[in-house]
């Protein structure tokens, strides 16, 4: 990977270090979100065992829709944006180092957190362990694919609605498997292939996602 | 090569109105055939009764809601390669049709589910994709008409749709993938159908109908496309004046 590529990571998280409003605000969302389910459903162990994956699960996908506005809004609306396009550098690489800064700020965090919501819904230790590797396999999907819905959406009216409804179709699959392994797991399932579709997932997504991201800001800034 | 003269909307526009009637006329007497088929010629069902007859709508809509999109896509990634604006136009036509055939052939199967399954709805591989596939088409809906630069949307919605198009396959092999409540394929191209001749010839008449029916229905849909974006055009005002 090139200069261009580190160095644009490197600005990435040192204006996120600077402002951590960003970070905090995605990580009590999620908090709060998956504490909102005990509320509603009552503290009945069992149930909250049987949907504490899903709802977790559920609350980073939520977290990483939340979030997905700063990956291009800031830049766009300062022209540092077009900056990135006319530098000479090849854009699916840069679009990359801003997808994988992006992660680390929104959604690391929301993967550290989550098995400690696990053990507030009474998870047992290997199911935490399934957590975390899911959602680490998982969130990356998740930033990937969502900002090809934010590419697509740059500047247009309707905002962070519109993009929820362009993603969350696509965001299905990830949490069907993702969730899905650590339900099956507690039902004393294999998880091969789960674990297996959500690996692949990933380097699918790596590979071609910002393809399409490079061609919609592209498209969003003609 | 004069052929290559319809890819312009302004030789299109004609020969779309003439294509249309045509496949309407084919579409009407197709319907009127699968239908009689469906009702008449084809017999009762061992295990369902009567209610089995629902297939000629069913499987017809839900062919056609893959096909659709299928084209779609196809259409839109014309559109954005080579940049033509009549491409996406067509894209852009076949959208609110695949939509239709995608909640019709949803609608259809959970009246049929009813009294087969004993339920309206179950959460599996084949239904829960084809969910996703109306969720697309909204979707696609939704970008195209959010952003105003017909250009720059028609560019950035054919973007999702090509994104979208891993899911087809997804719905028509998820019988085969996962274990499902839904049935599996009777109908392919390696192994004689599994089912009577009669209901099998009834469902492909009826598929051809509906596959008329989108095309004539998505050609005058482009044509009120092809209004709409070129209303500042000679030849539209022209036409308009003349006829």
């Amino acid at each position: 990977m090139n200069n261009a590529f580190w160095s644009l990571l490197r600005k990435e998280l040192l204006l996120a270090v600077r402002q951590k409003t960003d970070v905090v605000t995605v990580l009590f969302f999620f908090l709060i979100v998956s504490s909102l389910f005990p509320f509603a459903v009552g503290p009945e162990s069992n149930t909250l065992k049987l949907i504490g994956p899903g709802v977790i699960w559920v609350g980073a996908l939520l977290c990483s829709l939340l979030a997905l506005h700063r990956v291009f809004e800031a830049d766009y609306n300062d022209g540092s944006l077009e900056h990135l396009i006319l530098s000479g550098e090849p854009l699916t690489i840069l679009v990359l180092a801003k997808i994988i800064s992006h992660w680390l700020i929104t959604g690391l965090p929301v993967v550290i957190v989550a098995p400690l919501i696990g053990i507030q819904f009474g998870l047992p230790p290997q199911s935490l362990l399934l957590l975390l590797g899911t959602l680490l396999l998982g969130t990356p999907v998740l930033s990937l694919i969502g900002s090809i819905g934010a590419g697509l959406t740059l500047g247009v009216r309707g905002g962070s609605a519109l993009t929820s409804i362009l993603i969350l179709p696509f965001y299905v699959p990830i949490l069907i498997f993702g969730a899905g392994a650590v339900v099956a797991d507690l039902q004393g399932l294999t998880i091969d292939g789960h674990i297996s579709i959500l690996v692949a997932m990933l380097c699918l997504s790596v590979a071609l996602a910002p393809l399409a991201i490079a061609g919609a800001i592209k498209i969003a800034l003609e | 090569m004069s052929f290559w003269k319809y890819s312009s909307p302004q030789y299109f526009y004609p020969l779309a109105k003439k294509l249309a009637s045509i496949f309407f006329v084919f579409a009407i007497c197709l319907t009127v055939w699968g239908l009689y088929i469906g009702f008449f010629v084809a017999p009762t069902d061992f295990q369902q009764g009567e209610s089995y007859r629902i297939i000629f709508i069913h499987v017809p809509a839900a062919w056609m809601s893959m096909f659709i999109y299928l084209m779609m896509s196809f259409w839109a990634g014309i559109g954005l390669v080579m940049n033509t604006r009549l491409s996406s136009m067509m894209a852009h036509a076949l959208a609110p049709t695949g939509a239709m055939m995608t909640f019709i052939a949803l609608w259809t199967g959970a009246l049929w589910g009813r009294p087969t399954w004993g339920a309206w709805w179950v959460w599996d591989a084949r239904l829960t994709s084809e969910l996703i596939l109306l969720f697309l088409y909204i979707g696609y809906m939704a970008l195209r008409s959010s952003i105003e630069d017909p250009r720059r949307g028609d560019k950035a919605s054919a973007i999702l749709a090509l994104v979208g198009v891993v899911n087809v396959p997804i719905i028509y092999f998820s019988v085969q993938w996962w274990n499902t409540l839904h049935q599996g394929a009777s109908v392919s191209f390696t192994k004689s159908p599994s089912m009577a001749s009669s209901m099998l010839s009834g469902m492909l008449v009826m598929a051809l109908a509906f596959w008329m029916y989108s095309i004539a229905v998505s050609l005058i849909r482009v044509r009120k496309i092809i209004r709409d974006r070129e209303s500042n055009t000679g030849w539209l005002n022209e036409s308009k004046g003349a006829g």
